[in-house]
């Protein structure tokens, strides 16, 4: 790869004459523009045309938004339960029965076994429930005191049972357990990436502009960190952590135990490109002029390839997401109370349970588009992160 | 060559005692030990144990001994008498517990590789080759899908689907009339029949990252002058192919088994517990669970070091292909 690197990426100085030009730019063929428009816009060019990256992109905006707004969201609490509904199946949604519109579902008619005590449930069409947008439920925190009870979409009446994905073996509604288990498994990648990426540049970056022994002894780290595998070790350290730990000690020491495996790509990564920018004229000419080395690596070097490590990033959450999950799921994650799409497919990892309740599988679907999502956008990124290059 | 391989092996030992001093470190970081456990059991069940019991089993264990000389214990039993101590939990050597797991995770492991690679090999090339068309975009999304799904998932959906569709449970690697014969070639066929649902489970995310890479590679060597070259001297399509640029693509390939191999690794352990495999996988999650550190700390240490081997084994397999690695590499 070459890199026709603008020195001037990141600096103020010529980024000034950028802001001046106003947004009805963007929407112009960017053939005439291209020669004053700053790296990150031509970055951006670049990844718009990529179709993929784009639903990548557009996913992970949704993904984070539910994230953001989840209690809004969810039609139940997560602490929201009804043992009458244990493993009762998802509803059909409905928009007009004997005439009448508007949407709604139709409630459970409860059987119990006589020997087993085993409760079958079997939607009864007389029974209609109405839903509704902004309804009134269960009360949650938007920031601080400020709390709210209307959600997006909800039984009008808040008794009524509605179990849109089926209900879990608690008798919660997996719909709202899923909405709610966004929150953990999107910002533990997020979480889990930061930590390991200050790792990796620190280390990584440490290691390509010095050079010489430390260079090689760092190299023997991270070959040494890679040629581990990763489930073992992450197992053993999640069943090190004390069993009454908080839900959040918890949570910030599974997301260091994942970044401690995932910042030698990063590492090497940043390696990499230190060590290839290091014989550019504008390094060197930067550093003739007299600047120290922190002012060479991070007002010259740094800008040139932030794109790049972006994309690196963004790439390493997926890996985060599915570790989480993969921890969680056989028992050695995150644990209940806390809920995780891992938290939740672990109640389906008993294939009897599976046979009747196979929509618990559906926190899985989460994770895989959530994993696709972020790697499509990340493939873009990759492919828009030096876009000088023709 | 050989001073290639002689400095690789030298390489090797400090990762050794890297690994051997991390693994047991790992198992000492629980608060508590077995006896910890099994006194916490034994109180659940009403019953108790008396202080000096205690103290014998301890002392016969070493577990009050500072750190150092509990590992130096450890690993010199290994070295030098094979002797992987006693799994509290199971009341027998690790060794036993090893031998009767260990070959299974090596073949489920093994077997998996080369279904990797007779799968990906093709599709890899004929995505290349035929860039942009529909099949390069199925093999493609296949390939991103593949890693997107958790393997242990997959292996749910599988079970799922055999399970209703087929109406019989997968899992296990022999069927209860096999699980306790001796071995025959029915029981191998037995077996044969059971390997491939982890073989694929396992499979997918390693193929659909090799697919990628393939074609990465090989899209970059197409473009170069010397196929251009080629062209102009009239070598059929084929030839040109399979002669110049795919031996230069395949190196990368070599190179990735020491990536594959510790995912493969990690993934065997999962899919075994889900699919209920009698391999190492299970055996450690249960270990850990229960403080077994002796049998945890075993198998987190062969697994280790087997794959620190099998990356060694690709590099030189690499060296020998390549000449630019071993002569750069000096």
């Amino acid at each position: 790869m070459t890199h026709h690197t603008i020195p001037e990426a990141g600096n103020p100085a010529t980024a000034a004459p950028e802001a001046l030009t106003t947004h009805e730019d963007i929407d112009q063929p960017p053939v005439r523009d291209k020669d004053r428009a700053s790296q990150w816009r031509l970055v951006w060019w670049r990844f718009r045309s990529h179709r993929l990256a784009m639903i990548g992109l557009a996913g992970l905006i949704i993904f984070y938004s539910v994230a953001l707004f989840a209690p809004f969201l969810a039609p139940y609490s997560s602490s929201t339960f009804d043992s009458d509904y244990i493993y009762a199946p998802p509803q059909q949604l409905h928009l007009v029965s004997d005439g009448d519109w508007g949407l709604h579902v139709y409630g459970y008619e409860l059987e119990q076994d006589p020997d087993t005590f085993a409760l079958t449930h079997t939607e009864n069409p007389d029974d209609r429930i109405d839903l509704g947008f902004f309804v009134q439920g269960d009360p949650y925190t938007v920031i601080g005191p400020v709390t709210w009870d209307r959600h997006l979409i909800g039984p009008t009446d808040a008794e009524d049972p509605v179990y849109l994905l089926g209900a879990d073996r608690l008798g919660r509604d997996l719909f709202s357990m899923i909405i709610h288990g966004t929150r953990i498994s999107m910002t533990i990648g997020l979480v889990g990436v930061a930590l390991a990426f200050g790792l990796g540049v620190t280390l990584g970056g440490i290691s390509g502009y010095v050079g010489g022994r430390t260079d090689t002894l760092i190299q023997r780290a991270v070959e040494f960190f890679m040629s581990l595998p990763t489930l073992p070790l992450w197992l053993g350290l999640a069943a090190a952590l004390p069993r009454d730990w908080g839900t959040t000690q918890r949570y910030f020491a599974i997301t260091i135990i994942l970044a401690l495996v995932a910042w030698t790509d990063l590492a090497r990564v940043v390696r990499g490109r230190f060590l290839s920018l290091r014989t550019e004229e504008f390094v060197v000419s930067a550093r003739l002029d007299g600047a120290r080395g922190r002012r060479v690596i991070f007002r010259h070097m740094l800008p040139s390839f932030s794109s790049h490590l972006i994309a690196s990033l963004t790439l390493s959450i997926p890996a985060m997401i599915l570790a989480e999950t993969s921890l969680s799921f056989l028992g050695l994650g995150l644990r209940a109370p806390t809920i995780s799409w891992g938290v939740l497919l672990e109640q389906a990892q008993n294939f009897r349970v599976l046979q009747d309740a196979p929509w618990l599988l559906l926190p899985g679907l989460a994770v895989v588009l959530a994993v696709l999502s972020l790697n499509f956008v990340g493939d873009g990124l990759r492919d828009a992160a030096d876009p000088y290059r023709s | 060559m050989l001073t290639f391989i002689g400095r690789r092996l030298l390489y090797m030992v400090p990762t050794l005692i890297l690994i051997s001093i991390v693994a047991f470190a790992i198992i000492q970081l629980p608060p508590g030990d077995y006896i910890t456990t099994m006194i916490a059991q034994m109180e659940a069940d009403g019953q108790s144990m008396d202080a000096a019991t205690i103290e014998a089993l301890r002392d016969r264990y070493g577990l009050d001994q500072p750190f150092y000389v509990q590992y130096w214990t450890w690993i010199s039993n290994i070295v030098f008498h094979g002797d992987f101590g006693h799994s509290f939990q199971w009341n027998r050597p690790v060794g036993y517990l090893l031998g009767s797991t260990l070959p299974f995770t090596m073949l489920l492991t093994f077997s998996t590789l080369l279904f990797t690679w007779a799968i990906a090999f093709p599709i890899g090339i004929f995505s290349a080759v035929k860039q942009y068309s529909i099949g390069d975009y199925v093999a493609t999304t296949i390939a991103f899908l593949g890693v997107a799904i958790p393997n242990f998932l997959l292996a749910l959906a599988l079970m799922y689907i055999a399970l209703t569709v087929f109406g019989q449970p997968v899992g296990g690697l022999f069927s209860d009339e096999y699980a306790s014969a001796p071995w025959s070639f029915g029981k191998f066929l037995d077996l044969l029949g059971h390997l491939w649902i982890p073989m694929v489970v396992l499979g997918t995310a390693g193929t659909a990252g090799l697919v990628r890479v393939l074609r990465a590679n090989l899209l970059d060597e197409l473009r170069k002058p010397y196929v251009v070259a080629a062209r102009a001297h009239g070598l059929t399509e084929r030839r040109i192919l399979l002669k110049y640029p795919l031996r230069v693509a395949v190196n990368p390939f070599l190179s990735t088994i020491g990536w594959v191999l510790p995912a493969l690794v990690s993934g065997e352990i999962i899919v075994s517990q889900v699919l209920s495999l009698p391999t190492t996988g299970p055996l450690l999650l249960r270990a850990l669970r229960s403080q077994d550190m002796y049998l945890a700390g075993a198998i987190i240490l062969i697994v280790s070091v087997l794959t620190v081997v099998g990356t060694l084994l690709s590099d030189i397999l690499l060296a020998r292909l390549d000449p630019r690695v071993r002569l750069g590499a000096r």
